[in-house]
């Protein structure tokens, strides 16, 4: 395992960093960071950010997105995907990531209109 | 080692076996690829929960008013107890990569340190989940489920919420007991009865000027509908049938019972796959003591057992997100 190498530069060589464990402190700083900002956007749900979008609040859009960018970092650095090949990377991720938006975009969907069944049908009983 | 293995002449072939396109061992493959079909368990059970939460869109539970207590805390504090968890777990999640790393210099001191706080992490973790659920199922406030199934919450005139102990007037002489075999009820049983009765609370809401019924149903701000006064009085008297306090895979004082059985459902999954990663870390955190990858000179094992708990990680991370935050 001595000649493991390491890619030290994250966020497309905005920041490099010297060892393989001062990037591993690194990413946890932005980590926190985005966690703190969830937190903080979580418990004081400014004004601005409730306004619908696309079917959902603007506030919660930047949630997924913020849990997506916390997602990547925790496979790319954590899990070292960064320093796999790229063929590993794309029969891992692209797997899970087509498959996961399609059943949820299905199960969404059929959510959204049996609420509407529910609101506007005359069904009465609960299924 | 190369003596044991019978060489065939082939393995410098591309079909002859000796080709590794992908650069990784067969172990950290599996452990790839085993950690994708449990991303796709895990979407499934997320997935469900927006189907039913986009199902009952305008009546689902307000998370931050469900997770609000700290332990040792009297008070409310949405969300501060879960993001310190999600930090626990980040935390763990470093120590874990740390250990790896030192794996790869062959510090056996150094990854049998970072093995060590990242099982205490993870313990941490899964004795806050714990603490979360004993919450939960406890309850706060208390509620009356109606004929229907819906829940209805007190709030006094300021929309704050009211506990069913401040307010209901207690029945001297209430016969009401539990069925229990020992009373002779045999072939039959039911749970804890609740501690107030239906009666009991409609009492204390007509003697209460200032309580109010609130119902799931989300208005336009975002907020739950608070009822007048004199619906709040007709709708316990008339649909009120049933005392909830706390929640159960049946009835959930918080709302939708569908929110409870998925808390349950996704969260104790969750609190498994954690369980059963700080008992591969502690099995390999003793290999690592009595010196088998030292011997073995390298510590790939510890790395593989990383990418089941990073993988943890990740999956709490999606969980914070949709259970609590959005």
């Amino acid at each position: 395992m001595a000649d493991h190498a390491h890619k030290l530069e994250i966020l497309r060589g905005l920041i490099k960093f010297k060892s393989n464990t001062q990037k591993i402190w690194g990413v946890l700083i932005l980590l926190t960071i985005v966690t703190a900002v969830e937190v903080i956007l979580g418990i004081y749900k400014p004004e601005a950010l409730m306004a619908p979008f696309l079917g959902m609040k603007i506030l919660n859009w930047i949630f997924i997105i913020l849990t997506i960018v916390k997602a990547y970092y925790i496979t790319w650095d954590f899990m070292h995907m960064r320093d796999e090949t790229k063929s590993l990377r794309r029969v891992v991720v692209w797997t899970a990531v087509f498959l996961i938006c399609y059943l949820i975009f299905i199960l969404l969907l059929e959510g959204g209109y049996v609420f509407d069944v529910y609101e506007e049908g005359f069904v009465k009983t609960d299924f | 080692m190369d003596n044991t293995v019978v060489s065939t002449g082939t393995e410098e072939k591309t079909w002859g076996g000796g080709n590794k396109p992908l650069k990784a061992s067969y172990g950290k493959m599996m452990m790839w690829f085993f950690i994708v079909s449990d991303a796709l368990t895990f979407s499934g059970f997320l997935a469900a929960y927006g189907f039913s939460r986009f199902k009952f869109i305008d009546s689902w539970p307000i998370a931050d008013e469900v997770f609000t207590h700290v332990p040792f805390f009297h008070g409310n504090y949405p969300m501060i107890y879960v993001a310190f968890m999600t930090f626990v777990l980040i935390m763990s999640s470093v120590t874990m990569v740390l250990a790896v790393d030192a794996g790869h210099q062959m510090k056996k001191a150094k990854v049998t340190f970072y093995m060590f706080l990242t099982i205490i992490g993870g313990l941490i973790f899964v004795g806050s989940q714990a603490w979360e659920w004993a919450t939960f199922i406890k309850g706060d406030y208390g509620a009356i489920q109606t004929k229907g199934g819906n829940i209805l919450q007190f709030v006094d005139t300021d929309g704050k919420r009211v506990a069913l102990r401040d307010f209901a007037v207690i029945d001297d002489h209430k016969e009401r007991v539990q069925d229990e075999r020992k009373r002779g009820l045999w072939f039959t049983s039911e749970g804890t009865l609740p501690t107030y009765t239906v009666s009991e609370v409609l009492n204390g809401l007509e003697a209460n000027k200032d309580v109010l019924v609130r119902t799931q149903i989300i208005n336009e701000e975002g907020e739950k509908t608070v009822l007048s006064r004199e619906e709040s009085l007709r709708q316990i008297k008339e649909n009120g049938i049933m005392v909830v306090e706390g929640a159960n895979l049946h009835v959930n004082e918080y709302g939708s019972p569908l929110f409870a059985d998925f808390f349950f459902f996704i969260t104790g999954f969750h609190g498994f796959h954690v369980f059963s990663g700080v008992v591969i870390n502690i099995i390999i955190f003793f290999n690592v003591i009595i010196g088998t990858y030292e011997r073995r000179k390298n510590y790939e094992m510890v790395e593989k057992v990383g990418l089941y708990w990073h993988f943890v990680d990740l999956v709490w991370v999606f969980v914070f997100t949709f259970f609590y935050l959005v």
